[in-house]
């Protein structure tokens, strides 16, 4: 990840499950209001009373990229976003199975495969959060999620050593 | 068909199984502006007046409002449209949640159900795809379990249910539908009607778009409106801070919280109920409805002290210990205005109501009133089974789940507190308009509000004319809350408004943000017609008078556009609105006047007309 790279920062502590971030993507997607063809999803964890937005987080690995036998997604220089070239697209699906995070889609009426592209470097859904609990930032090295990301790797290194 | 609208009814005849799609007629659609009115038009035009309200004659009608599932702030709401049992009155019942613009996205503006159904079924709308299904096994219970369970069948997590519950299925005069487990078109007895027509719920899942016809012309009018929703004192602070329970302290300090089934105007222990007290000790987080900026919804649990006492039981999926609310006017009623103080019992027969499928407004006023005459010798032990005295939170649990089952003392509960007065020799502890109960203001403190339930077109309500905002609470410019002169144009004004905002599909909350001059230009931009402020407010007093024609042919006359005695002859007793009584008959003239009808009531043959009723 270069370091002028920005990214969405989600606060699930915030939203209130309005889901006025699905409209506003369905909204980028399809110049209609169609949850069902939004790019961000709210989950709700009833038993926590918690909501929270989710969507694609633009991750390095990008297995959706690595399973597309068609090289149809590409990484965008300016936000480092991965994005669906839909003429190139052949609707295979694969990248949707590859996904871990599920938030690859495909989309039955263009008979292609979607997924969030940080909008060209300003995302809809954080103008539409009411609360803030959508939050375009700079990706921050040391934050939280390097962090978590450091603990998930020293955890993964650990396991790697009993099973060696 | 202008954007905004789907363009398509599904007509359901329970009776036969037949299921139709309809094209929505387009004038109604433009001149009722949507939800509460164009299904009002429907209902006068398909349904007799005189229908007896649990009849298979009798429909029941299921709207949403052009703005309903778009990104409008509090798009969420649908309006049930019925006769009542409860008043015998057209009944406009209105709810918010997510279930109403799922219905939208499926592909329809209206659901329009007719006939009793021979056993119990419940409809499943999946898109295109519609098909009644046996309910057999889902008779008798709850609203929590039978919205687990549809969702299981239906086979998707984001399917929306609503549904009555066992209160419905039993007939109780003021059962209620409850989508989502805790959003309730509560009032009149709508839950009532589809209990009658052997209709346990209705499930949906819609994946489709609602289009709109001036893309750019929404967005700038959303964001407009948006932005003054958060500089509003009520809707950026006041609402999502507190929830409405923000009202309990304040109406209390006025001297308007009805104490005691209305024998007193302030309550020692509102402090105890309040919102802030919620907030302190019980609030887990906020919740929005559909597309709601607001956020004023309240998931709460019970107090460390009440655990056990009041164990919340809303599962089996859901909410394992929180639930939601309370709302002001269920803390008021099964709180206040019984005498109970204890925000966890509260939220304990709150949680019930919405189980069971009841009006929390009218039980917990019909129990105020049973307190009363039990505290007169006119109730005993032996009739209610158990001591009722005010204060009883033991009983308060009791009762409610009696009354839904319809079980001893509930069987006469379940009729509301009018019939329940009348049959016991009693017909002054009824504290209502047209058979429905007061909500949380005394009409005596508040005139305007007096008025405002006098004259509501579905019994008291605080909905249909909320002229607090403008006497009490420094929204818009009206006399203060004691003065009787103006208030005929102002409720009448208020009951317009409302009316037209109902229509639209967003919330009334809305209106302690913005008017009918924010709304307008969404309406425009959504179904393409040039609505303008004036034009929706001309919309919002064509309802109006549609719903009063229907209802005089329903029997009613200007003699049931009264408060009960004890508002208009017996002053508040104590506190800062001592000596207040309802000065009613000073303002129904100016109210007829205001709206352009008779002494007696009648809407002139002139003003129908002129609305295009005529």
């Amino acid at each position: 990840m270069t370091s002028a790279t920005r990214t969405l920062q989600i606060h699930p502590d915030r939203c209130t499950g309005c889901k006025q971030c699905e409209l506003a993507c369905s909204w980028v997607q399809t110049g209609t209001f169609q949850p069902s063809r939004s790019l961000i999803r709210v989950h709700v964890f009833d038993e926590e009373a918690s909501f929270a937005p989710y969507t694609c987080f633009q991750c390095d690995e990008a297995w959706c990229m690595q399973a597309c036998p068609v090289n149809a997604i590409d990484v965008e220089p300016d936000t480092q976003a991965k994005v669906v070239i839909d003429d190139v697209c052949v609707g295979c699906g694969l990248c949707v199975i590859a996904c871990p995070f599920g938030t690859m889609f495909f989309d039955r009426g263009s008979h292609t495969a979607e997924k969030c592209d940080l909008c060209a470097d300003d995302p809809a859904c954080v103008h539409a959060c009411p609360t803030a609990a959508i939050e375009y930032v700079e990706a921050d090295p040391v934050g939280w999620i390097s962090a978590f990301g450091e603990k998930v790797d020293a955890g993964r290194r650990d396991s790697l050593k009993g099973e060696l | 068909m202008l954007k905004g609208w789907t363009g398509t009814l599904l007509r359901v005849d329970l009776t036969n199984g037949n299921i139709e799609r309809e094209a929505v007629r387009e004038d109604w659609a433009r001149d009722f502006a949507g939800g509460r009115g164009i299904a009002a038009r429907y209902l006068s035009e398909e349904v007799d007046a005189r229908v007896d309200p649990l009849a298979p004659a009798n429909s029941i009608i299921f709207a949403t409002g052009p703005l309903t599932g778009t990104n409008s702030s509090t798009g969420a709401r649908y309006m049930v449209v019925t006769k009542g049992p409860l008043t015998n009155c057209m009944t406009t019942s209105n709810s918010g949640g997510l279930w109403g613009p799922e219905l939208k996205f499926a592909g329809y503006d209206l659901l329009i159900l007719e006939g009793r159904s021979p056993a119990p079924v419940y409809l499943w709308i999946h898109d295109e795809a519609v098909e009644l299904r046996s309910a057999e096994h889902l008779w008798g219970k709850g609203v929590f379990e039978t919205e687990d369970r549809v969702k299981e069948e239906t086979g998707f997590p984001d399917t929306r249910v609503t549904t009555i519950g066992p209160a419905g299925e039993n007939l109780v005069k003021y059962a209620a539908i409850v989508n989502d487990k805790f959003r309730a078109a509560g009032r009149s007895g709508v839950g009532a009607v589809m209990g009658s027509k052997n209709l346990k719920a209705i499930a949906v899942r819609g994946t489709g778009a609602v289009e709109v016809a001036d893309p750019a012309g929404l967005m700038q009018a959303q964001w407009a409106q948006k932005h003054a929703l958060t500089q509003a004192p009520l809707t950026s602070e006041g609402l999502p801070g507190y929830g409405t329970l923000a009202l309990m302290n304040v109406v209390n300090e006025h001297g308007a919280l009805p104490t005691r089934n209305f024998q007193q105007a302030q309550f020692e222990g509102a402090e105890e109920i309040s919102g802030e007290r919620l907030v302190e000790t019980r609030l887990q987080t906020n919740k929005a409805c559909f597309a709601c900026t607001i956020a004023c919804g309240r998931v709460s649990k019970v107090s460390e002290e009440g655990q056990g006492r009041y164990t919340l039981n809303t599962s089996p999926r859901n909410w394992r210990e929180a639930t939601e609310g309370p709302e002001y006017e269920n803390a008021w009623s099964l709180g206040a205005d019984c005498g109970i103080d204890d925000l966890d019992l509260i939220l304990k027969a709150n949680t019930l109501c919405n189980d069971l499928g009841l009006d929390p407004i009218t039980l917990g006023a019909t129990i105020a009133a049973a307190m009363e005459l039990y505290e007169d010798g006119v109730l005993t032990d032996k009739e209610v089974g158990m001591p009722l005295p005010f204060g009883s939170g033991e009983a308060l649990i009791a009762l409610t789940e009696k009354t839904a089952s319809r079980e001893g003392f509930g069987d006469l509960l379940a009729e509301g507190s009018k019939r329940m007065g009348d049959a016991l020799g009693r017909p002054d502890v009824f504290m209502g308009v047209k058979g429905q109960e007061f909500p949380a203001y005394d009409p005596r403190a508040i005139q305007g509000m007096g008025l405002g339930y006098a004259t509501s077109n579905r019994g008291a309500c605080h909905l249909r004319a909320y002229t607090i905002s403008a006497e009490m609470l420094g929204v818009g410019d009206a006399e203060g809350p004691e003065s009787p002169v103006g208030k005929g144009e102002l409720a009448a004004a208020f009951q317009n408004v409302s009316t037209a905002v109902d229509a639209t599909g967003l919330c009334l909350f809305l209106t302690f943000g913005v008017g009918l001059d924010e709304i307008a230009p969404l309406m425009a931009a959504a179904t393409g017609h040039p609505y303008t402020p004036a034009e929706l407010e001309l919309a919002g007093e064509r309802i109006w008078n549609l719903e009063r024609v229907w209802n005089m042919q329903a029997g009613i006359t200007a003699a049931d556009d009264t408060l009960p005695k004890r508002m208009l002859e017996q002053p508040i007793p104590a506190g800062p609105t001592k000596g207040q009584t309802s000065r009613l008959a000073e303002m129904l003239p100016d109210y007829y006047a205001a709206r352009g009808w008779s002494e007696d009531g009648h809407p002139s043959q002139e003003k129908l007309r002129a609305l295009g009723l005529g």
